[in-house]
C-alpha cells in the first residue's frame, strides 16, 4: 500500500480543522445526551456547545455513535 | 410499561421494584438498538441486539451514579447502550488486523513513500509528488513513531480510534490527544514552510 491521494486529503482535512482546544472524545461523550435532546427539541446545540460540534465533525467514531444514538432516541420517543 | 421521571428511574433500579425496571429499561434500550442498528448488523440482529442491551444493562447499574441528569434517564441510557454496541462490532470487525497491516508498505523507513494514484496533468503530478514527499518526511522525522503508526492506521486504514488504541496499550482519550498533538505539530510544519492545509488540499483536489 502507498501513501494514497485520499490519505493526503483526510489528513490535511484534520489538520485543517485542527483548534488549539479540542474536545477529548470522553468529553464529547459526556455532553452527548445533553446535546441529542437540544438537537430533538429544535434548539442548536452547535451554537450551544460548540467544541461538541467540532468534535463530532472531526471525529469518525464519535460522529458514527452520535447518529446512531439520534436513530435510537428518536425511535423510543416515536 | 409505566412513565418514569429521572427520580423514579434511579429509584426503582436501586429499590424493590428493580427487577420491573430493569425489564422496562430493557424494552427501551431493545427498541432503539434495534431500529438504529439494523442496517448495520447483516444476521441475527435480535440475538446480536439482546446480548448488547444485557451488557448495557449491568454497565447502567455500574454507572449510575455518573447520571447527572442533563438529560432524560433514557436519553442517557440509550447512550450507554449505543457505546456497549460499538465497542463489540468495532471488536468484531477488526479483531484480525493488526496495526502493521493497515501501514503503508515502506512508512517503517525513510524511504519516501511514492504516490499511489498521480493525477495525469504533468505539473500537477509534480507538485503533488512534492507535496508527498514533503507530508512522508513531516510523517517520519516530525511525529513520533506512535503518532506516525496511529495518524496512518486511522487516515490510511480506516481504524476507529478506540481499535488502535487497544493495540497499542492506551485508552481512546490518551489516543486523542496524542494525535491533537500531532495534527497541531503538521499544521505548524506546513506553516513554517509557508503552506496551509488548504494548498496540500487544493493541490490533490478532483483526483
Amino acid at each position: 500500500m502507498k501513501l494514497s491521494s485520499e490519505t493526503i486529503r483526510k489528513m490535511m482535512l484534520s489538520v485543517k480543522s485542527t483548534r488549539d482546544v479540542e474536545l477529548t472524545c470522553g468529553h464529547c461523550y459526556d455532553e452527548l445526551d445533553h446535546f441529542i435532546e437540544m438537537k430533538l427539541s429544535g434548539k442548536k446545540p452547535e451554537e450551544a456547545m460548540p467544541l461538541v460540534q467540532e468534535h463530532l465533525e472531526r471525529c469518525a467514531a464519535c460522529r458514527e455513535e452520535y447518529e446512531v444514538l439520534l436513530e435510537a432516541i428518536q425511535a423510543m420517543i416515536e | 410499561m409505566a412513565t418514569r421521571t429521572n427520580q423514579e428511574w434511579l429509584d426503582d433500579l436501586k429499590g424493590p421494584d428493580q427487577d420491573q425496571a430493569i425489564e422496562d429499561l430493557r424494552k427501551v434500550l431493545k427498541r432503539g438498538l434495534i431500529y438504529s442498528l439494523s442496517s448495520r448488523i447483516q444476521t441475527d440482529l435480535e440475538t446480536q441486539v439482546d446480548d448488547f442491551v444485557q451488557d448495557s444493562i449491568l454497565r447502567i447499574l455500574d454507572k449510575m451514579h455518573t447520571f447527572r441528569g442533563e438529560s432524560k434517564f433514557t436519553t442517557w441510557a440509550q447512550k450507554v447502550a449505543v457505546r456497549v454496541a460499538f465497542t463489540e462490532l468495532r471488536r468484531q470487525r477488526w479483531k484480525d488486523i493488526s496495526l502493521e497491516d493497515l501501514l503503508p508498505e515502506d512508512s517503517g523507513d525513510f524511504t519516501p513513500m511514492v504516490l499511489a494514484d498521480p493525477s495525469p496533468d504533468p505539473e500537477k503530478r509534480a507538485t503533488q509528488t512534492l507535496m508527498t514527499e514533503m507530508i512522508d518526511q513531516m510523517l517520519q522525522e516530525e511525529l513520533t513513531e506512535r503518532q506516525r503508526t496511529a495518524m496512518l492506521a486511522i487516515m490510511s486504514g480506516g481504524m476507529p480510534l478506540e481499535e488502535v488504541a487497544k493495540r497499542l496499550n492506551t485508552n481512546r482519550n490518551a489516543l486523542y490527544k496524542l494525535l491533537h498533538d500531532a495534527r497541531k505539530q503538521m499544521r505548524d510544519r506546513l506553516l513554517e514552510r509557508g503552506l496551509t492545509p488548504e494548498d496540500v488540499l487544493e493541490a490533490f483536489a478532483n483526483d
